[in-house]
């Protein structure tokens, strides 16, 4: 008796032995995991498991579901380290919980300093782990590292002044020893920056500003004094590639939003990605997506990368897939940032075409005006955060997207006061642009939300799956070629990775507004999904 | 050298053309911002300040009155934070709507002054609606008539006398998205016309004129049309002026039906 019970306690501990950086770098090694936001360095938020497939996915139940204390929108994404599923509950708390019941470990609850105003929802996209440590950003910008094992806060670090308009949103990204945050609040007149932490004592280790400083090459990219409020925040988690060392990282819009007037220039690095030394935060390239932006094009979509053999190469080429919120799909070389394609793939007209350095070439009317401006995509993008997804497997890339969508873009004056609003303007509706409550109305041709698989290797549309109203699901996909996603109407489903045929479906009864994900307990394969103020469970029946 | 893809996009779709077609209102709003907002203030604003936004003491949104913002700003950041120490709660829907709320109270002002005469009479109004207009084959109010068409328990708290006379005459000039008529037809063949409750992706919810509640799976139908006329006919004629003005005046009066 005493031999088992020694048995079982030594079980339990190799079980939930700490997660190593090298772990992190081998996730394919335990797909029963999902040990980062988007499952692993390079975010295809792709999973080996296979257990649900076409044929069986319309088997899956109901296991449990996780009622969070909080009526804001639950963007998270779980991790799952073995047998322990950290999620949060907004705006920052942290839960520890039994991936197979819901059972919960622990608590960490967090009061956010009252200066805290992030824009746009009071809440956090999830968190990281690297050893006995789970990692939270927090919407008063400071970051947190708690005890694995009891949700004890360990260390305790300000990243930025919330009173400024400084905050935390996204999931931090573990990389080596260190933990790597961006600050949101674009719509604050902040300066953007990317910063590294110890891992270990919450050590500041570097800085990149995401605004080049006087005499910084690309400050000339900003008339006069703009680059000191010049937003381009980052509130989406980055990825990393072990190869290059190189930690990838889209930044947000050019602030004031919709007045350019104040910042004459093409407004480096915002609506870009930025490619860092992951040790020393130096930028090694960047590819600006939206030079001189005036229509709130965030770039802070998760880079995805892959290895694909492009048209007219003999070898695979080491690429950063892009469904970008000013409606385009890119293609980029991720070694060099080497644009390599870009294609719409929802109505654009702010531009018609790129140079042969790859820079869109805008239309010269597109720009933000005091009549108001239409421009698709609208302000809330062709896609705008929500996860996208590359499946290895069908070689096709997955991304929820707005079709049909516009904004009429109204500039106004704009004066910086710190910690205030600094937009110059706004976007203006032309069509309904979302549903206001549990009633959907939508007229026949007006926007719509649209699950679209793209041949990255030429840019071109495969199959649809439309919805009935916009999306703000993020997507999944498996080896077995079943994707997951969901939508504003609160449905939960899977599709044919391969033809986009609907599997199987069921309803949350809220919107689904985050990225699913995937993981496997004793055998068995679960699927989980946020879904209004709910974190939903499913296996397959037994 | 590298071959760059040139992207042609929508011909001759310039973006200063269309702006033209989206004309903004004197308060820099769009026609739709103000449909959006109508419909906003309506669902959370309207029990309160009235249809005409004048139902508060000191407060008159139609002739700008706005006792704590003049900035539209202003006005946002109150309808976000609410005014602690009165009944005004923080609204929490994102700020892009609220916009439209505002966008709402500010085109207020062009549809004030409207009132109605003298003659206009709510127990003639009342009889014309039971009776010669037939308007309970159709509408409900007070407890009485059909469920088919919307409801007008409430309509006097909903809409202004600018809106209601416009309906009479001309039905079809503005159909709210919610009050669209919708044919389907089942897999059996079978043809229903119904006013539209909800959708989604995969379903749809109606009430027929057998004032069914009905719900469809979308693959289980073989149509599912919407009409978009309104089933309604125009009182121009068949009412004389003087009974219009007398039916306004009684949905003017229909405040709502109190609760049990």
């Amino acid at each position: 008796m005493k031999n088992a019970i020694l048995f079982a306690f030594v079980t339990v501990s190799a079980a939930q032995a700490q997660v190593g950086y090298d772990r992190l770098l081998h996730t394919e090694k335990e797909p029963q995991n999902w040990l980062t936001y988007s499952g692993n360095y390079n975010s295809q938020r792709y999973s080996l498991l296979n257990q649900i497939t076409p044929d069986n996915v319309k088997n899956l139940e109901l296991q449990w579901i996780f009622q969070a204390r909080s009526l804001e929108k639950y963007e998270a994404t779980p991790i799952v380290v073995d047998g322990v599923m950290y999620t949060v509950q907004n705006p920052d708390d942290v839960v520890a919980l039994d991936p197979a019941t819901g059972r919960i470990f622990w608590t960490f609850s967090y009061t956010p300093s009252p200066d805290s105003r992030p824009c746009c929802g009071r809440l956090s996209r999830g968190v990281a782990v690297l050893g006995d440590k789970v990692f939270i950003g927090t919407i008063d910008a400071r970051l947190i590292a708690l005890d694995a094992r009891n949700g004890k806060p360990i260390w305790n670090v300000e990243v930025d002044k919330p009173a400024d308009g400084y905050a935390v949103t996204h999931a931090p990204l573990v990389v080596k020893d260190k933990v790597i945050v961006g600050v949101a609040g674009g719509e604050y007149g902040i300066r953007g920056h990317i910063d590294a932490f110890d891992a270990a004592t919450g050590k500041h280790a570097w800085r990149f500003y995401t605004i080049p400083g006087k005499g910084e090459k690309g400050n000339e990219t900003w008339a006069g004094d703009s680059w000191k409020t010049g937003g381009a925040s980052v509130w989406v988690t980055g990825s990393y590639d072990p190869d290059s060392n190189l930690t990838y990282w889209g930044i947000g819009n050019p602030g004031p939003d919709w007045n350019g007037d104040v910042r004459a220039g093409d407004n480096l690095y915002s609506d870009s990605v930025v490619a860092l030394d992951a040790d020393t935060g130096v930028l090694k390239w960047y590819y600006q997506f939206s030079p001189h932006d005036e229509f709130d094009y965030d770039s802070v979509q998760v880079p995805v990368l892959a290895d694909i053999q492009m048209p007219g190469t003999s070898r695979p080429r080491k690429v950063m897939l892009w469904g970008n919120r000013n409606g385009l799909f890119y293609v980029l070389d991720r070694t060099s940032g080497q644009f390599i394609m870009g294609k719409p793939f929802v109505k654009v007209t702010w531009m018609n075409g790129f140079d042969e350095r790859g820079r869109p070439m805008k239309v010269a009317a597109a720009a933000s005006s005091r009549e108001g401006t239409l421009i698709y995509p609208g302000n809330q993008g062709g896609t705008n955060w929500y996860n996208p997804s590359y499946s290895p497997a069908t070689g096709l890339f997955y991304i929820p997207a707005w079709e049909d969508y516009s904004s009429l873009f109204v500039k106004q004056d704009a004066t910086y006061v710190k910690g205030q609003t600094y937009g110059g303007g706004g976007p203006r509706n032309v069509t309904p642009p979302v549903v206001a409550g549990n009633f959907n109305y939508r007229k026949e041709g007006e926007q719509y939300g649209v699950v679209r698989a793209i041949d990255p290797k030429t840019g071109e549309k495969k199959w649809d799956f439309p919805l009935s109203d916009v999306t703000d699901a993020g997507i999944m996909t498996t080896a077995s070629n079943v994707l997951f996603s969901g939508g504003r109407d609160g449905y939960f489903f899977a599709l044919d990775a391969r033809n986009g045929k609907l599997l199987w479906k069921a309803t949350m009864g809220g919107r689904v507004t985050s990225g699913p994900m995937t993981y496997m307990i004793k055998g068995r394969q679960y699927v989980a999904v946020c879904a209004g103020n709910a974190l939903f469970v499913y296996a397959l029946r037994q | 050298m590298r071959k760059i893809l040139l992207t042609l996009l929508t011909a001759g779709l310039t973006a200063g053309s269309l702006a033209a077609q989206h004309e903004l209102t004197d308060g820099k709003y769009t026609k739709t911002d103000i449909e959006i907002g109508s419909r906003l203030y309506i669902a959370n604003c309207i029990y309160c300040h009235g249809p005409d936004g004048d139902q508060i003491a000191g407060v008159d949104f139609t002739h700008t009155k706005f006792p704590r913002s003049r900035t539209d700003d202003e006005i946002v950041k109150v309808l976000q934070n609410g005014i602690p120490g009165t009944g005004m709660p923080a609204q929490t829907m994102p700020e892009p709507q609220i916009r439209t709320i505002v966008a709402f109270l500010r085109s207020l002002p062009a549809s004030a002054g409207q009132a109605l005469p003298p003659s206009a009479n709510v127990a003639r109004g009342k009889a014309l609606f039971q009776g010669k207009g037939r308007c309970t084959n159709c509408h409900r109010a007070q407890g009485a008539g059909s469920y088919y068409g919307p409801d007008m328990s409430d309509i006097g708290m909903q809409r202004r006398i600018i809106e209601l006379d416009q309906a009479l005459s001309e039905p079809n000039a503005v159909i709210l998205p919610q009050n669209r008529l919708f044919r389907v037809v089942t897999a059996d063949g079978t043809a229903i016309t119904g006013r539209l409750l909800n959708q989604d992706t995969f379903t749809v919810q109606l009430i027929d004129n057998k004032e069914r509640l009905l719900s469809y799976q979308r693959s289980e139908l073989k149509e599912f049309t919407p009409i978009n006329t309104s089933p309604m006919p125009s009182y121009k004629d068949s009412l004389t002026a003087a009974e219009r003005v007398d039916v306004v005046a009684y949905l003017l009066s229909l405040k709502g039906v109190p609760q049990p």
